[in-house]
């Protein structure tokens, strides 16, 4: 099973519900852990795994070989992310805009493009004390696109057969945030109940209709901002798993590294639950498929 | 000399329009035959490679110079390679038109 937690708004508490639901499990579950956040990767802070795996992430751009290229523009023509251009007597390749979908190199009728790996960031592993398997990407900084790199982890290290995959999501509802939806089978959807966590989760959950992902809402923070988080679920009938209250202890230990289960232990409970529920939403959905 | 000059509206009194990748229009000037043409910027609406789908498509008007309010690296790399003068408008400059006659009469910055 895949569960994907994601937010929409950044900071509402997607790495400290993804870990403390990793960590409440690790007993009794074969956990794997992604952090797709590979912008700002940071659930490693709660997890501690001692990384002993590592590679580059590369994605494959052009180089075109001048003595062949007849400068017909094909390439420049199909790219769709404006990556090429045709300038005088020669093509320009812009790196940083390349998805490297290999359509310039499929396309050129006189197989003047070879492709040449351009390293954007790399992949680590290793198993957290818990002998939770650990892996995240990190971006380089200054490059811009993270997708790449969430497909390249999901597909790094395949799951071993009745383990649970827990994937940390980056914030917002971007192509990155897709990527690391897609094939989940669940997604918890962390957010805060105050106007703005509301809008960010009306996003997200446009992207999980989408995918046919069934969701759940666990509200963090709660007792701050209002009563918007209802009036949701009384829309969309998506159901709240977990309120986690607003408290200076909670957010102190933090801060300090400590993960919410450790702060909080009466929350490992309701961690607990939250995952029968959510087991239970998977099966009957997987039911109603068949 | 061919002028392109991003601008809000296509006609040559058109107030200018200070981004250049995301322009809606793009005035061409004539300056042998004083004629103005409007053109639809391409990229306006893309995600992303706004301003390399625009400099595609202003290099392949054969232009000699592109003034707007900035350029970005993608698309001054572009201009540079195609040997195209980049110029930047001055607070003076309202009107794509103005942008025009201040570039010819040497009164704008040239973009390195």
């Amino acid at each position: 099973m895949r569960i994907a937690v994601a937010s929409g708004k950044g900071g509402t508490g997607k790495t400290t519900v993804a870990t403390s639901l990793a960590l409440s499990l690790a007993n009794e579950q074969n956990i794997r852990f992604l952090d797709c956040d590979v912008e700002a990767p940071n659930a490693h802070l709660f997890l501690n795994p001692s990384f002993t795996k590592r590679q580059d992430a590369a994605i494959l751009i052009p180089e075109i070989d001048a003595e062949q290229c007849t400068l017909c523009g094909k390439c420049v023509e199909v790219c769709q992310f404006h990556a090429l251009a045709k300038v005088g007597k020669s093509i320009l390749t812009f790196a940083q805009l390349c998805h490297g979908c290999g359509s310039c190199t499929w396309n050129c009728p006189v197989n003047a493009i070879q492709e040449i790996p351009n390293p954007i960031g790399k992949l680590e592993s290793g198993l957290t004390p818990e002998s939770i398997q650990f892996s995240r990407g990190v971006l380089t900084i200054s490059e811009p696109m993270s997708t790449p790199i969430i497909r390249q982890l999901k597909r790094w290290e395949q799951p071993q057969p009745e383990q649970l995959t827990i994937l940390d999501s980056p914030p917002g509802a971007s192509c990155a945030v897709v990527e690391t939806l897609r094939g989940a089978d669940f997604a918890l959807l962390v957010t805060e109940p105050t106007p703005f966590g509301l809008h960010d989760l009306n996003q997200i959950i446009g992207i999980v209709q989408e995918f046919n992902i069934p969701a759940g809402v666990v509200v963090n923070r709660d007792g701050i901002g209002n009563d918007v988080i209802n009036a949701f679920h009384d829309k969309h009938n998506i159901p709240v798993l977990l309120r986690i209250p607003f408290s200076l202890e909670i957010a102190a230990g933090l801060s300090a590294g400590t993960s919410l289960i450790e702060i909080k232990p009466d929350l490992r409970q309701e961690f607990l639950h939250m995952f029968t529920q959510i087991t239970r939403i998977v099966k009957t959905t997987e039911e109603g498929e068949k | 000399m061919i002028l392109l000059i991003s601008a809000q509206q296509p006609e040559s009194q058109s107030p200018i329009n200070k981004r250049f990748g995301r322009t809606e229009w793009l005035m061409k000037y004539d300056s042998e035959t004083a004629q103005w043409q409007s053109l639809a910027n391409p990229g306006s609406q893309r995600s992303g490679g706004a301003g390399v789908a625009a400099a595609q498509f202003v290099i392949d008007q054969k232009a000699d110079v592109v003034i707007s309010g900035a350029f970005g690296p993608n698309a001054a790399g572009a201009f540079r390679a195609a040997n195209i003068t980049m110029s930047l408008f001055s607070k003076e400059v309202k009107t794509v038109q103005q942008a025009a006659e201040y570039f010819l009469q040497d009164k704008l910055e040239i973009f390195e």
